[in-house]
């Protein structure tokens, strides 16, 4: 099996194994074994609740380095709408305009401008009696990783429909090397507000290679854009162009709800925050729930405003993003996209999803079925407390941990406790045992010398 | 690897524990999706005709490496005519229940097309044995 990028990295030098990551994975990607977090790459889907969980900030996302713009004579930015709806509303759009010419970029696009073409497509999709119902939201990249792992039975539901992203880009490589640069000059960087986007750019499902060369965090781009306008040094642009020209239609697409108003009929229905969906999702696959057409879903609480990338307040930002409607006086698009319909229809859908379960337990039927039921015995033997204290995220877990032979039963607590008392496990080990998961440094004897207890 | 679930007659509010279950099992043991489905929508179909119909019932499942066998047995008023319950759009149900999206009659026939075997007995105002058996290589 082909193996997933993943833009979540573990800086293990920060790292107090405080586990608290392994608590939050919706796949219960990450154990803990020898004081540290180790993540599985075929469950984890990137949706980053372990980066938002960490007290210490040893979970960071991998990005491309700035300095590859400059290998690129003609690097062109594309940057989702509500990234302007992170900074106070006294920073104008022509400052964030003029920073980001000033950082090297030749032209700046909203991702969002390919929406529009986007909705007809939604409708047709939506309305075409052919296809399996409900119709999932391709959008979420996590979300599409999260069904491929753990609800496989629903991958033939997924939207075939590339996301805005991909058709701007596509749009500005067509357009532009119609202008007459050459193809090999434009170097298209994306700023992504989420893990999960650099993943699905990194090692696209139902797709062979990105058009997107490059990609850009959000809070490092937020941070050189603010730092640029308040050192002052760039020179303002005379006019915003066609920048901020987006139909309210655009400038909503990546806030709950955004793809369900674009379509005209049917039962449509807009799910943010990954539980949330891991909740509906098991509902659906259990035949619980019918007559829906289309599921927008989305892994972060507010959709992209809640970004774990995103600079401030996923709700602050969703707010500026709907003000900006109030405010929007929507400009034909200048950019000849209508131009290039035909080009972009063309090109407007991937493969179908791959199903890759995580939960199956061995290939071969029969050995499953017999570790199935041996753990199924020793998690009736556990506590069922899912304190952690073993290194996995449920007595469940470490059940089926200790069937595939990556753990032992005395890893919990409960069962050292239980062994000591019959004389079957001394004390050295269980201790040896514990600082096996947790490391030495947790539970060394000497640290309590310094702590006055008094 | 036999499981037990007990049903509660009217209890509509926890129906689908056992399709849950089911699924999961299957999921650990890498069923094919399809087959999966198949008998999720049939075993969830069963249980919600325990909850709507009967007093109580359980439901036995025993999971094999080649098929999985579903019991369900009911306290309940029974089905007077089995053949003619198992033809689609044939129902018992009143007017007033129709008028409410229910009673359409599919219960048994949607059952029937998501099982490889299915079996029911039943007895009036006794109850119904419902029994499903899927198997695991596709046919």
């Amino acid at each position: 099996m082909e193996e997933f990028h993943h833009a979540l990295k573990f800086k293990y030098e920060l790292c107090i194994g405080c586990s608290h990551c392994t608590g939050v994975c919706p796949t219960a990607a990450i154990h803990v074994q020898n004081g540290k977090p180790i993540l599985d790459p075929n469950r984890c889907i990137d949706c980053g609740r372990c980066y938002l969980s960490c007290p210490v900030n040893a979970i960071y996302i991998d990005q491309d380095d700035f300095k590859t713009i400059y290998n690129y004579k003609y690097p062109v930015l594309l940057v989702p709408s509500f990234f302007s709806a992170q900074f106070q509303e006294r920073i104008s759009n022509k400052a964030i305009l003029s920073a980001f010419y000033h950082l090297g970029f030749k032209k700046v696009y909203e991702v969002e401008r390919s929406v529009n073409l986007l909705k007809e497509k939604y409708n047709e999709m939506n309305e075409n009696e052919d296809t399996d119902k409900p119709i999932i939201s391709s959008f979420c990249p996590a979300i599409v990783r999260l069904i491929q792992v753990k609800y496989p039975s629903l991958v033939s539901n997924i939207s075939r429909i590339k996301p805005p992203l991909d058709l701007t880009a596509l749009f500005i490589k067509k357009s532009l090397t119609n202008e007459g640069i050459p193809s090999e000059d434009i170097g298209i960087f994306y700023v992504t507000p989420c893990a999960a986007k650099i993943a699905a750019i990194k090692s696209p499902v139902g797709e062979d290679k990105s058009v997107i060369d490059g990609v850009i965090n959000m809070n490092y781009m937020y941070n050189k854009v603010l730092r640029t306008i308040k050192q002052g040094e760039y020179k303002l642009v005379e006019d915003e162009d066609d920048f901020h020209t987006l139909s309210n239609e655009s400038i909503l697409f990546a806030l709950t709800t955004g793809e369900v108003r674009l379509l005209d009929r049917g039962r449509n229905l807009a799910i943010d925050e990954v539980h949330n969906v891991s909740d509906f999702l098991e509902k659906l696959e259990n035949e619980d729930i019918d007559n829906i057409d289309f599921l927008e879903l989305r892994a972060c609480d507010e959709s992209c405003a809640g970004g774990i990338l995103c600079a401030g307040n996923r709700f602050l930002i969703a707010e500026r993003q709907r003000k900006r409607v109030t405010k929007n006086k929507p400009i034909v698009q200048t950019d000849q996209m209508s131009d290039y319909v035909d080009y972009l229809n063309e090109n407007m859908t991937v493969g179908p999803v791959l199903p890759r379960s995580m939960d199956k337990l061995d290939d071969d039927i029969s050995i499953a079925m017999r570790k199935m039921k041996k753990s199924f015995e020793i998690n009736a033997h556990l506590p069922q407390v899912d304190c952690r204290i073993c290194g996995y995220q449920t007595c469940k877990e470490l059940a089926n941990a200790i069937v595939n032979q990556n753990a032992d039963l005395n890893q919990c607590v409960f069962i050292q406790r239980t062994l000591e008392q019959s004389d079957k496990l001394t004390t050295t080990e269980a201790i040896k045992v514990t600082k096996k998961v947790w490391g030495d440094k947790k539970i060394d004897k000497n640290t309590l010398k310094n702590l006055n207890l008094e | 690897m036999n499981f037990t679930f007990s049903v509660e007659g009217g209890d509509f509010t926890n129906a689908g524990a056992a399709s849950s279950h089911v699924k999961k099992m299957m999921k650990q043991l890498g069923v094919d999706n399809g087959i999966i489905k198949r008998t999720v929508v049939a075993l969830y179909e069963a249980e919600v005709n325990i909850v709507a119909h009967a007093y109580n019932g359980q439901i036995v499942v025993d999971i094999e490496e080649d098929k999985i066998y579903i019991k369900l047995e009911d306290e309940g008023p029974g089905i007077p005519d089995i053949s003619q319950a198992m033809q689609k759009g044939y129902s018992t149900a009143s007017p007033k229940v129709r008028e409410m999206g229910f009673g359409a009659g599919m219960g048994l026939p949607n059952m029937k097309a998501n099982a490889d075997i299915l079996n029911v007995v039943s007895e009036v105002n006794k109850g119904t044995v419902v029994e499903i058996t899927n198997f695991f290589n596709a046919q």
